[in-house]
């Protein structure tokens, strides 16, 4: 069941991204701009964990669980550590997708050239 | 011309064709479903090799940020793209390919003054407003803290 | 501005060289290079759009049985930011050269500076060219090649390709007559995913002019090619036309006839490379079969970048526009 709402919640959130993309003239980078930060604001208020619980995958994989890790780790800094965990709260829990794209990037780069479209 | 700007604006919307939204959507809804499904196929099995959950949420960042690499680095991803449009862009897999493709492509001005310089245009906004938003939310939160509001 | 040549410019020898895509599209098998390898064999993409020059322009030089040593003067440009294609194209020529740049627009730039220089008695002869390359103007204009972006129904694709004449004072087949200097026009179009649009204003107003101080009726000529205004585009111009009262029923667009609607372009080609190689590959090879008489070819350029459309500014465009005539048209009293 896990595996069929991941899906269905996954899918559903691309969808709202595509008509954003077809019927504003918003372009893609502000597209995940807003999305990011409406991950933030959901999680704050309380909305993207039980969405989480419900459908795993389908609720953390989009940009928006992006916003929601960032959110999350401040939430714990600042209850451990107070003032500064507002600065490293956010960037050290999202650490792990930058990294990784950073780091997978690099090699990439390193061993590939850019190629042709058709 | 006898034709202004505002007449002019008139004409191109009528003669520009629109989006085909519906099929874009379907494509954006199966393939961004499909990555997620994937995304949740890594987490249960990393939970069961005795990961805990916030490792293995982790861990299936990690492989789909390196699948997505891969697939970009083979020239893939972008012909996927073509079709599913936010199906590609609005997961973390789309975050990768941001950060990959630009790798790539600057390589020929350089390691550092094209590889590394480039590879966050495009994703590094998300990070900056996303940072920024994290930081607001920890400032509210701290000073709920403080006060005891 | 409109000129009426003191006596007709001969263009003697024409060549093109495109890159893969193109060679699987409408008009296969009639460039003189269809390459299918579009890094052309170098390293990177900028200078694959240099190997391509060099390899239209040897083209040329061979059709024509000179060498470059021959050549006194050549005009060209490409999309590349500061025209570096051209320039490092010429770096190994050897032969005085003047850049020009009015984004797709420059074929026809080039044409009319070269016929200038020709009818004004200040050389021989003179080589005009054009070029661009997808993926130089890709990732100079857009994006990544490998980021995952979705086109828009109106976007264009620039076309791998360049374009290149000779023109001098006698030949035999086509003769460049009159042309008309375009003005920068601008109908407030921003969005930079439908230059067709941003454009088509821009080549109505040449046409007109032209029309108006020529003369003449869209009818007295055999065909008017634009150079890439793409379906969206294409369809406009005649829309305003209609305003302005003029009738156009032989309009072929360039940027129509490179892909094939299988080929997943959206609204058509664009680029330099799209009206130069069309005109060498298809609309001059007509003038020596004998089925053209006069034409009027119509190169539209988008002169923003993208600097300027992220601060928000609308698309300037210009369109220059060269008539060529038959040898027994040209020499009509």
């Amino acid at each position: 069941m896990n595996y069929l709402w991941a899906f269905l919640v996954g899918g559903a959130i691309c969808v709202v991204g595509q008509l954003l993309i077809d019927l504003t003239k918003l372009t893609p980078a502000r597209i995940l701009v807003i999305f990011v930060v409406s991950g933030v604001v959901l999680s704050a208020l309380g909305i993207w964990e039980p969405l989480v619980d419900f459908a795993g995958a389908g609720a953390t994989v989009p940009i928006l669980g992006f916003g929601h890790t960032l959110a999350q780790g401040v939430e714990k800094a600042v209850a451990q550590h107070g003032f500064t965990g507002i600065f490293t709260g956010g960037l050290s829990a999202c650490s792990c997708g930058v990294s990784a794209s950073l780091i997978f990037g690099f090699i990439a780069a390193v061993v590939t050239k850019s190629k042709s479209q058709s | 011309m006898k034709t202004n700007k505002k007449q002019y604006d008139k004409m191109v919307k009528n003669s520009s064709p629109n989006s085909r939204v519906v099929r874009n959507c379907v494509w954006a809804f199966l393939v961004g479903g499909v990555i997620c499904f994937t995304g949740e196929v890594l987490m249960n099995a990393y939970t069961k090799m005795y990961f805990t959950v916030g490792d293995a949420r982790l861990l299936t960042s990690i492989t789909l940020v390196a699948l997505s690499a891969l697939l970009t680095a083979v020239g893939w991803y972008g012909r996927l793209a073509k079709r599913a449009g936010a199906g590609t862009l609005v997961p973390i897999t789309g975050f990768a390919n941001a950060v990959v493709s630009p790798a790539i492509e600057f390589k020929s001005e350089g390691l550092i003054t094209g590889v590394a310089c480039k590879m966050f245009i495009i994703a590094g906004p998300v990070i900056v407003y996303g940072t920024l938003a994290s930081v607001m939310y920890g400032i509210i939160l701290f000073v709920k803290g403080r006060f005891g509001l | 501005m409109y000129i009426k040549y003191k006596r007709p410019v001969a263009i003697t020898a024409w060549a093109s060289v495109v890159g893969k895509k193109e060679s699987h599209g409408l008009l296969t098998g009639k460039f003189d290079e269809e390459c299918s390898d579009d890094y052309f064999g170098r390293e990177t993409w900028e200078k694959a759009e240099t190997e391509l020059q060099t390899r239209c322009i040897d083209h040329l030089l061979h059709k024509k049985g000179i060498s470059k040593n021959d050549v006194e003067i050549i005009f060209g440009g490409d999309l590349c930011n500061q025209i570096t294609s051209t320039a490092y194209t010429m770096r190994h020529f050897g032969t005085p050269f003047m850049g020009l740049y009015n984004a797709c627009s420059t074929m026809a730039e080039s044409m009319i500076a070269a016929a200038c220089m020709v009818d004004g008695g200040y050389a021989s002869n003179a080589v005009a060219l054009a070029s661009s390359h997808f993926c130089t103007a890709e990732r100079q204009f857009r994006t990544p090649l490998d980021y995952g972006g979705k086109r828009t129904p109106t976007a264009q694709w620039t076309v791998t390709g360049c374009g290149s004449v000779i023109v001098e004072r006698f030949g035999k087949h086509a003769f460049i007559n009159a042309a008309q200097v375009g003005r920068v026009v601008d109908l407030g179009v921003k969005d930079a995913n439908n230059m067709g649009a941003a454009m088509a204003p821009a080549a109505a107003e040449t046409l007109k002019k032209f029309l108006y101080s020529s003369g003449t009726d869209c009818s007295d000529y055999d065909a008017i090619y634009t150079g890439d205004l793409g379906r969206v585009g294409s369809e406009l111009f005649f829309q305003l036309l209609q305003n302005e009262k003029i009738n156009i029923e032989n309009h072929t667009d360039c940027g129509c006839m490179i892909f094939s609607p299988g080929q997943n372009v959206q609204s058509g080609a664009s680029g330099c490379g799209c009206g130069a190689s069309v005109l060498a590959a298809h609309i001059l090879p007509k003038f020596e079969s004998g089925e053209y008489k006069n034409i009027l070819f119509i190169a539209t350029g988008a002169l923003m970048s993208p600097t300027t459309s992220m601060q928000g500014e609308s698309i300037p465009c210009i369109a220059h526009l060269v008539n060529i005539k038959s040898k027994e048209e040209a020499h009509k009293k």
